[in-house]
């Protein structure tokens, strides 16, 4: 592979005032991610680089951040498929910077926190069996359930950025999860936070949370969804 | 696709980073004053299966619980399990508790104690039950019950059968559904985590577990967390090899803390090498691609397997499909003379390729680079599951001596426990199994042991001090030695010298190579001297304790002369159950690892001899 120039935003808490973008040039090997470089750099060149990594193959969503203007998981980009040999990463937008790329995921999982994220039933279920849900009904969780909360959705969100009351593609997803299991008895208890100027309705329908998925849901549909369900409560 | 520069241009945040609107965050820290003190009725190391279901039951009896992780819970690798999770629950076909028990029993090639594997498949389908009721989006039957799918080693009829359909699955992403939901429990019944804390010591004090110290990551500073019962559930120690399934955070931490409090691991010397992990990263490539009708193919495009077994080609077992992918590496028949060989998918054509692999194909082209359609995907075996750790007995207790004696105030279960109900080999889905189970029992067993009213017992005044040495080691070591390159050599090594194929010469060299890299720890030095978020400090502690763990690992390895399970010794090809048919118990001391043993647990099935 050719050169590449990474230039990587840094900031330390105990020296800096404020981030600023360092670079590093290096010839990586073929079939490197955003990641292996990243590692590369720590591993060889400079320790102090800061970021957030864990499984290293897209299912444990801890690496995600900005490159090249655009969120995603740091392990699943390909290097090659970048197209160009110049590599901004900065951290997730939106969101406080900690440490170099590593951010304060805090307001992110406080807003999962206000839809209750978990199932919630008032029927008791069988003992000693399971509950029965048809295939056509579980259906109904796909493209919701494989959220892997990396944080790429919210933080690529416009209406995010000016508003940090909003619950964001993120929770909105989540809650979509469950009010769409057939399962689930917790309406009541969620819709207060959801219909609310800071929940579905807030939503601008700008579709980077679709372009900025890793695992390539679409949470404006959940939101879309949901506002249909809220709008068949009422009447 | 499109990208959104128009509101912020590339190149540019950090100017953005510095406005009002996403503020850097720059309060004092809180807490980092080490005399701050938690206090717990209970203290939970680790956020994975095991780890959150033990806190979760202790919380939901009422008792006051925290659960310490150094990555966010729903980022534990309990969550990259993707096929299933075993229970006889014949929702499909005709299965039995007891055949899941035969089975898990042959798998562990007559190591596995049969009292606790028969207590884990009975209550296999509880717990699978249980995790419905949670809410795990399960894949379902057509009359609505929880699906279930074939997996290697699960049979029916006593190992007489076919294949039984045993594995209950959500897609390929059982362990994402599994440890998501426990988490969103641990959410509603309000489970304190600390997060992102990372546990540096444990708190003995004559002879029982009184608490634990940890390192606040990001904020930085020691923490004590003192409480009268402390689960360690820190999962697996996959990242002492440099091929690896395993996430960069599985670094043993919660054996070598074991050791450092002076208790024995048992049955170290067993790691389970999976035979399609991706060339360079290790990552795991699921074994549908050869049930599907891949070929495996060395550097002369010879279909290998031929060799090794002729009949069931590349579909033997995953044990005999590793050693001849690495026979053919160390014949030099690897691609181009390198530690790998090739899976070929393209016979199988674009269009099965895109309806049957998907998953395979997106792994090969995000992690390596590689259009299965296109080209030949570079795989090797890769380290995968530890059946080796911390002895419990079967309530989940760690046991001090290694045999009966318990160390009071002690739990730890999961991939970090050995109880043992993997033996020499664990069946795929049975990890899953093992770390709920056993997450619930522990989390049961702390409960019974905190209604008896046991005193929180007074901290001693240096209860915090190796943790402050070493942290202070680390933050001012000044030497030449690089960890992350220290750490290389030792993954490099372990995984040529103590892989899929042992033998004296290689272990007693890498026991060398280890000892070496101990020294040259003594002299490293780190490049942040910084408190907050230091991964380069936590990247060095590990390093200590993959050198601890991977010495005990070779040790024992060398010290069992036969050939089980996944452990293969060319110098001793065969099982041999007169002398070795015996649990190891390996302590780490200053003279050298010291080696006891303890009987094999055989209830109902007697040993003979593992055939597929």
């Amino acid at each position: 592979m050719a050169e590449y120039t990474f230039r990587i935003f840094r900031y330390d808490p105990e020296k800096d005032e404020t981030g600023r973008i360092q670079e590093y040039r290096f010839e990586p090997e073929p079939g490197w991610t955003v990641l292996d470089a990243l590692n590369y750099i720590k591993w060889n060149l400079d320790g102090s680089l800061t970021y957030r990594r864990a499984c290293r193959h897209g299912i444990c969503g801890s690496c995600g951040m900005t490159i090249n203007g655009k969120n995603g998981l740091a392990c699943e980009t390909q290097l090659k498929d970048l197209g160009t040999t110049v590599v901004t990463i900065e951290p997730l937008r939106g969101f406080p910077v900690i440490k170099d790329l590593v951010v304060d995921m805090e307001p992110f999982y406080d807003k999962l926190y206000a839809i209750k994220p978990y199932l919630i039933t008032k029927t008791p279920p069988p003992t000693d069996k399971e509950r029965l849900q048809s295939p056509e009904d579980r259906k109904k969780l796909d493209g919701k359930y494989e959220c892997i909360l990396c944080g790429c959705c919210t933080s690529s969100c416009p209406t995010y950025w000016a508003d940090k009351n909003f619950l964001g593609p993120n929770a909105l997803l989540k809650a979509a999860r469950f009010l769409f299991d057939s399962r689930d008895e917790g309406f009541e208890e969620r819709v207060n936070a959801i219909d609310d100027k800071h929940g579905i309705w807030r939503c601008h329908t700008i579709f980077n949370c679709v372009e900025a998925c890793p695992k390539e849901l679409n949470p404006t549909q959940a939101i879309v969804d949901l506002r249909k369900l809220m709008l068949r409560g009422r009447l | 696709m499109s990208e959104y520069r128009g509101m912020f241009k590339v190149g540019e945040c950090a100017k953005y980073y510095n406005t009002e609107d996403a503020k850097v965050v720059h309060e004092e820290p809180k807490g980092v004053d080490i005399h701050n003190v938690h206090v717990h009725d209970a203290v939970v190391v680790g956020a994975g299966l095991a780890g959150m279901f033990a806190a979760l039951e202790i919380k939901k009896a009422g008792y006051d619980v925290a659960c310490l992780t150094k990555v966010f819970p729903t980022r534990s690798h309990s969550g990259a399990a993707q096929g299933g999770i075993a229970a006889a629950l014949a929702n499909l076909e005709e299965d039995h508790v007891e055949w899941h028990f035969f089975d898990t029993v042959k798998g562990s090639d007559y190591l596995g104690d049969q009292d606790a594997i028969e207590l884990m498949v009975k209550e296999a389908p509880r717990i699978i039950y249980e995790y419905e009721h949670m809410g795990v989006p399960f894949s379902r039957t057509p009359d609505g019950k929880i699906m279930q799918r074939y997996f290697g080693g699960h049979v029916k009829d006593f190992g007489r059968g076919k294949p039984v359909l045993r594995a209950c699955m959500a897609a390929d992403r059982t362990g994402h559904v599994l440890l998501h939901t426990l988490w969103e429990q641990c959410v509603k019944h309000q489970v304190r985590f600390y997060s992102e804390f990372f546990v540096l010591s444990l708190i003995i004090k004559d002879g029982k577990c009184i608490g634990v110290t940890a390192w606040d990551l990001i904020n930085g500073g020691i923490h004590v967390f003192q409480a009268k019962a402390v689960v360690l559930a820190t999962g697996g120690y996959g990242r002492c090899f440099s091929i690896t399934t395993n996430s960069h955070a599985n670094t043993a931490d919660g054996l070598s803390l074991a050791m450092r409090a002076g208790l024995p691991l048992e049955d170290m010397e067993f790691v389970q090498f999976h035979p399609t992990g991706l060339a360079g990263s290790g990552i795991l490539l699921s074994e549908g691609a050869r049930g599907e009708g891949g070929y495996l193919i060395n550097d002369l495009g010879e279909r290998f397997m031929k060799r090794y077994a002729p009949d069931k080609m590349e579909l033997a077992p995953r044990d005999v499909v590793s050693r001849a992918e690495w026979s053919e590496i160390e014949a030099g028949r690897g691609i181009g003379g390198q530690q790998y060989v090739y899976l070929d998918l393209r016979h199988l054509g674009a269009e099965k390729i895109k309806e049957r692999l998907p998953q395979v194909r997106e792994l090969a082209m995000k992690f390596a680079g590689v259009d299965p359609i296109e080209e030949p995907v570079p795989i090797q075996p890769t380290a995968h599951y530890s059946m080796g750790g911390i002895p419990t007995d079967i309530r989940c207790r760690v046991l001090a001596d290694g045999k009966e004696k318990w160390l009071e105030g002690l739990w730890a279960a999961g991939e970090c426990a050995c109880v043992s109900v993997h033996g020499a080999n664990r069946l795929g889905t049975n990890s899953l199994l093992d770390a709920s189970v056993h997450g619930k029992r522990a989390g049961k067993d702390v409960v019974a042991y905190l209604s008896t009213n046991p005193v929180f017992e007074v901290l001693p005044e240096d209860a915090a001090e190796p943790a402050i040495k070493e942290v202070e080691w680390v933050l001012n070591s000044n030497g030449p030695e690089r960890p992350a390159e220290l750490r290389k050599i030792l993954q490099e090594n372990m995984y040529t010298l103590c892989g899929v194929f042992r033998d004296q010469e290689k272990l007693e060299k890498m026991y060398e190579i280890i000892k070496d890299l101990q020294k040259r720890y003594k002299n490293i030095h780190i490049e942040d001297r910084g408190t907050k978020f230091n991964t380069h400090l936590m990247e060095a502690i590990e390093l200590g304790h993959l050198l601890e763990t991977a010495e005990v690992i070779v040790a024992s390895a060398l010290n069992r002369t036969e050939s089980r399970g996944a452990h293969y010794r060319t110098d001793y090809p065969k099982r041999d159950d007169d002398n070795w048919l015996k649990h190891t118990l390996a302590w780490r001391t200053e003279e050298g690892v010291k080696f006891d043993y303890k009987p094999v647990v055989i209830t109902r099935f007697k040993p003979e001899e593992r055939k597929y």
